[in-house]
């Protein structure tokens, strides 16, 4: 009988009990020891440090570093200015605070909206402030009367200013208050005592990519604080460390005039300088004012901003990927030669069009360009050319090559949200469908793929990339906006180095000969309107994407139309004998490459290489004098 | 029956017939204690927590109706679907600041390391359930890899407070149970003299160079900034610094309800959720926190005296291991606020702000009473 064995473990089970309780009763004798040591034996000193002397611990916000460009041009800078603030411990009264303080300072609807908001983002707040941007007239009404105002406080206070406006704003990005998934983020990088007293963060473009580096390390100070929470009396200082500054590879007067080119078209550009991959302009239009969100922006202007049509919060340069039309036949003159498909001299009768497998692919050209070579194919834009010659290539050898060139993958820049883009494939298909039928790659496909049509799709800076890479004979660089990182406090630099990231196999004849072919292009071909009399080499090649789907709403119906009508597309570099820039512009619904895009390319270029300023020819150089320093470091918070 | 009519008295009766009036008389004392803090630390949050107090009562009453059998008979599919809730997050879980702990199902995110404070328990108080009469020292072998399994899996969110819960909570049924002290006594030896190691070379561990193996970064700096708060004052230290402040000025009788300085000059970090003890410390003093502390005895007491009495092996263990997860919550959580203890994500249990862990608790203490309620039932037969 096993009557035993649970009589067993009864009694033992009731002697560990006993064994439990009494380590129980050990624990909290000790946590019991614990309170009394605090709270009797050492109250006098707690008691001290807590009623008597309060002393809090004031994070001191380290100046967040400024963005410059490559001249030292500011593009993102702080300056100071008083906030009138309000204690946590006031919250509850804060209706009746507000009328009250309307007598001493203009609290406006809008203030007291943005206070309610920022109340309900659960944080750990030091103060929020009630109105920001005081006059000096309104801090001296209220210092005098500031004692019928308890908890309320003056505070200076940094701000952030993008004195350029709308100016590379896809770039620069902006910061705005920190919220619930950017305090996760923070945690996730171990950094939320840093971020104490610190209310704003990068949210887009640089500011964003280069938080870290901007935003310093967060000093504190011991301050003697009274009754009613007001700091008294400093007592112990560490300073903050600012954060570094960011010079950047971007030139703004080049942004300027890039983007008045477009002139509000929908579109984008890319610069790269092709030795080093610096980015030298990059603009995705229209813009928006980055100063609208540093505080909060406010519901009508985000409204306008998030309901356009024209997407201006897009950042089209990463984000937008397209067909990139005829500016792909370059390099599928490249792949043949590379290849051995095709020489340079070989000649094809272009009838107009190509049958392949009992469809017929049409040429622009109603009866075709007649006899044409590979310079013609590209000078003139012959589909006929590719068509045949992707035929010839086929679909993996076509991907192969251009992958090599950065076309379909992300570039790598150092600014988030880059798309993927599309580079046709048997295996993308495959990967990119669900259905068995729709995965098989058929032939006819390859066809529309050899012109940059079909499945085609890359970004702006892609493109600009890939024309980069030519321009450097094969060498293809990470392309990046920062040219290096500048510690305030020391002087000292850290440079981004260009970072190759390929050499392409190419041989320097077959490049040689693609660049004499895209020179022909703004020579005699179909550039040749747009870059009639440019003083100095250029390479180039339009191109036009179709527009295959209408996105969003519904349109009126001339609005319809001019939304169907195809992208136009252009990409050049300059000079052709040593390349010092290489660009890809993409004009949204533009038409022909030759109509919209390439008179974009012609003025950027005009302006970098010769310096011609469209908008004021004589004043480029004093433009920039009345400028404030960009190493004069922003004023210090005062507490 | 043949009259059907609406009586008040039975209803209630028959509401009130599985609760346990101890049980619940000190869990009613305990929330009104929170809900005085509450009002104080955090008054807009006041409702929230009554909400997640009603949902907490309405779990324990339906646990504790339940007979202990069916209750012991949930065991393995829970404990199944909390492992494969666990490896889940481990591999499509959400990051939310740093650890990998939640799980979005489309309606709620869920956090599955939470149901394996009683998941776990539960199952091996099942397992030794089916042994009974013939435990022998393989089954604590079995019985410690299903402890491990779901330990291991929170240590790797990573979330070590939870796993500390857990592991402690699996240890005391095993404990119950009769671990042989022979393995009991050199793991206590082992632990007090790495802690008395590390309490006493602490400056020079607690170089930024040294690396600790087995504990992340994050880890290795609040046991560090326990050792000294005041090398790291604007971060981890401040907590501790200020919750020490805090009960320390408190004195015997406290500054009174709503009078903390500390608390209301928002010097107290997470103040209605881990740190809550800290308010009471202040605003109620020495003799504030002795209720508390008898309150958390009375309790524990009464859950002790349950599982002396239960009429089996497993309700024994269940009773004993709940009764001391109770325990645990309440010693690690007011020994880390004040100061004794490192810093680790534990609620003061009954009282913190938070829904999840009050509904965690009040199953458990459902289960106590299912397991009361089954020896009355036992005896009337």
């Amino acid at each position: 009988m096993s009557f035993d064995a649970p009589e067993l473990e009864l009694q033992q089970f009731r002697s560990r009990l006993l064994v439990a309780g009494a380590f129980i009763l050990v624990c909290f004798g000790l946590l019991v020891a614990r309170f009394g040591w605090l709270q009797i034996s050492r109250f006098d000193y707690y008691h001290t440090r807590a009623e008597d002397n309060r002393i809090a611990l004031v994070p001191v916000t380290p100046n967040r570093g400024l963005i410059l460009d490559r001249d030292g041009e500011v593009l993102a800078r702080n300056y100071a200015a008083y906030t009138l603030e309000i204690a946590p411990t006031h919250f509850r009264q804060a209706d009746e605070l507000f009328d009250q303080l309307q007598s001493v300072v203009d609290i406006t609807a809008r203030d007291r909206r943005r206070f309610r908001k920022i109340l309900e983002e659960s944080r750990n707040f030091d103060s929020v402030p009630i109105r920001i941007r005081l006059s000096d007239e309104e801090v001296a009404r209220f210092v005098a009367r500031r004692f019928e105002f308890e908890g309320v406080e003056v505070r200076a206070r940094l701000f952030r200013d993008y004195p350029n406006g709308d100016l590379a704003s896809h770039v620069i990005g902006y910061i705005g208050r920190i919220n619930e998934r950017d305090l996760d983020r923070i945690a996730a990088r171990d950094a939320a005592a840093n971020y104490r007293g610190t209310e704003h963060i990068g949210k887009v473009g640089l500011e964003q990519s280069y938080e870290e580096e901007l935003h310093g390390i967060t000093g504190f100070e011991e301050v003697e604080v009274d009754a009613g929470g007001r700091a008294v009396r400093q007592l112990r200082r560490t300073p903050p460390i600012s954060g570094n500054n960011l010079v950047l590879t971007l030139d703004r007067g080049l942004q300027r005039v890039a983007e008045n080119a477009f002139d509000g078209r929908r579109g984008a550009l890319v610069a790269i300088d092709p030795a080093t991959g610096g980015v030298l302009a990059l603009v995705s239009s229209p813009t928006f004012d980055p100063n609208l969100f540093v505080d909060g922006i406010s519901t009508q202007d985000w409204n306008a901003l998030n309901n356009s049509p024209d997407h201006p919060l897009l950042n089209r340069a990463l984000a937008s990927a397209n067909p990139p039309g005829s500016t792909f036949k370059p390099f599928m003159a490249l792949a043949a030669l590379t290849a051995g498909k095709r020489t340079p001299e070989q000649v094809i009768a272009d009838p107009g069009y190509f049958d392949f497998g009992g469809h017929r692919f049409r040429d622009d050209k109603v009866g075709g360009h007649g006899l044409v070579d590979m310079y013609a194919s590209i000078a003139f834009s012959c589909n006929t050319y590719y068509y045949r010659l992707a035929a010839d290539l086929g679909i993996e050898q076509i991907a192969t090559f251009m992958g090599s060139f950065g076309l379909g993958s992300r570039t790598g820049v150092d600014l988030e949200g880059e798309a993927n883009g599309v580079l046709p494939s048997p295996e993308w298909k495959r990967k990119r469908f669900r259905r068995v039928e729709q995965q098989k790659w058929f032939a006819g496909e390859t066809i529309s793929v050899g012109i940059g049509q079909g499945y085609n799709a890359y970004t702006p800076i892609q493109l600009a990339s890939a024309v980069a890479t030519l321009a450097a004979d094969g060498v293809r660089f990470r392309p990046h906006l920062v040219r290096y990182v500048e510690d305030v406090s020391t002087g000292s630099r850290r440079v981004i180095e260009p970072e190759p990231l390929t050499r392409l196999p190419l041989a320097p004849r077959h490049v040689e000969f693609i660049k004499h072919a895209m020179e022909g292009v703004n020579l005699e071909g179909t550039g040749r309107r747009a870059f009639k009399d440019a003083g100095y080499r250029v390479a180039g090649k339009t191109g036009t994407a179709q527009v295959f789907s209408l996105r969003g709403a519904t349109y009126r119906e001339r609005q319809v139309r001019e939304r169907l009508r195809d992208h136009s597309l252009y990409i050049a570099f300059a000079p052709v004998e040593k390349p010092a820039i290489a660009l890809a512009v993409l004009v949204e619904n533009g038409g022909f490459g030759s109509q919209a895009a390439a008179p974009i390319a012609r003025q950027v270029l005009d302006y970098y290489l010769l310096g011609i300023d469209p908008a004021q020819p004589a004043l480029a150089d004093e433009a920039a004098s009345d400028e404030i320093e960009p190493s004069a470091p922003a004023g210090e918070v005062a507490r | 029956m043949t009259e059907r009519r609406f009586d008040p008295r039975r209803l209630v009766i028959g509401l009130l017939e599985p609760i346990d009036p101890i049980l619940l008389m000190v869990l009613c004392l305990l929330l009104g204690y929170a809900f005085t803090l509450m009002a104080s630390a955090s008054p807009a949050r006041m409702e929230s927590q009554m909400i997640n107090s009603a949902v907490a009562v309405v779990v324990m009453w339906i646990a504790a109706r339940l007979p202990v059998q069916r209750i012991l008979s949930l065991a393995p599919p829970v404990y199944l679907l909390g492992v494969l809730l666990l490896v889940a997050v481990a591999l499509f879980g959400e990051t939310s600041k740093g650890a990998q702990r939640w799980l979005d199902v489309g309606v709620a995110r869920i956090q599955p390391s939470e149901i394996m404070k009683i998941a776990v328990p539960l199952m091996l108080a099942w397992y030794f359930h089916h042994r009974e009469g013939a435990i022998g020292g393989r089954d604590f072998v079995a019985a410690s890899v299903l402890l491990v399994i779901p330990v291991a899996l929170i240590v790797r969110q990573p979330d070590l407070g939870t796993a500390l819960l857990v592991a402690a909570a699996g240890f005391f049924v095993l404990f119950f149970a009769g671990l042989s002290w022979k393995l009991i006594a050199p793991v206590a030896v082992a632990g007090i003299v790495g802690v008395g190691s590390i309490v006493g070379f602490g400056d020079r561990i607690c170089q930024p160079e040294v690396d600790w193996v087995v504990l992340h970064g994050y880890q290795k700096n609040r046991v560090c900034t326990l050792l000294d708060p005041t090398s790291d004052p604007l971060g981890k230290g401040f907590h501790i610094i200020q919750s020490t402040i805090a009960i320390g000025s408190g004195g015997l009788a406290g500054k009174g309800w709503r009078d903390g300085t500390q608390t209301h000059l928002a010097f107290i970090p997470e103040r209605h959720t881990d740190f809550i003890f800290a308010v009471l410390g202040e605003e109620f003093g020495f003799f504030g926190a002795c209720l508390l502390v008898f309150l958390y005895i009375a309790l524990i007491t009464r859950g002790l005296v349950i599982a002396m009495a239960a009429p089996t092996l497993s309700a024994r263990l269940l009773a004993g291991a709940v009764t001391m997860i109770f325990f645990t919550y309440a010693f690690v959580n007011m020994g880390m606020v004040s100061g004794i203890l490192p810093v680790v994500g534990v609620p003061l249990p009954f009282i913190s702000y938070g829904g999840t862990a009050l509904v965690t608790l009040c199953l458990g203490l459902g289960i106590l009473m299912s397991i009361q309620r089954a020896r009355l039932l036992a005896k009337k037969t």
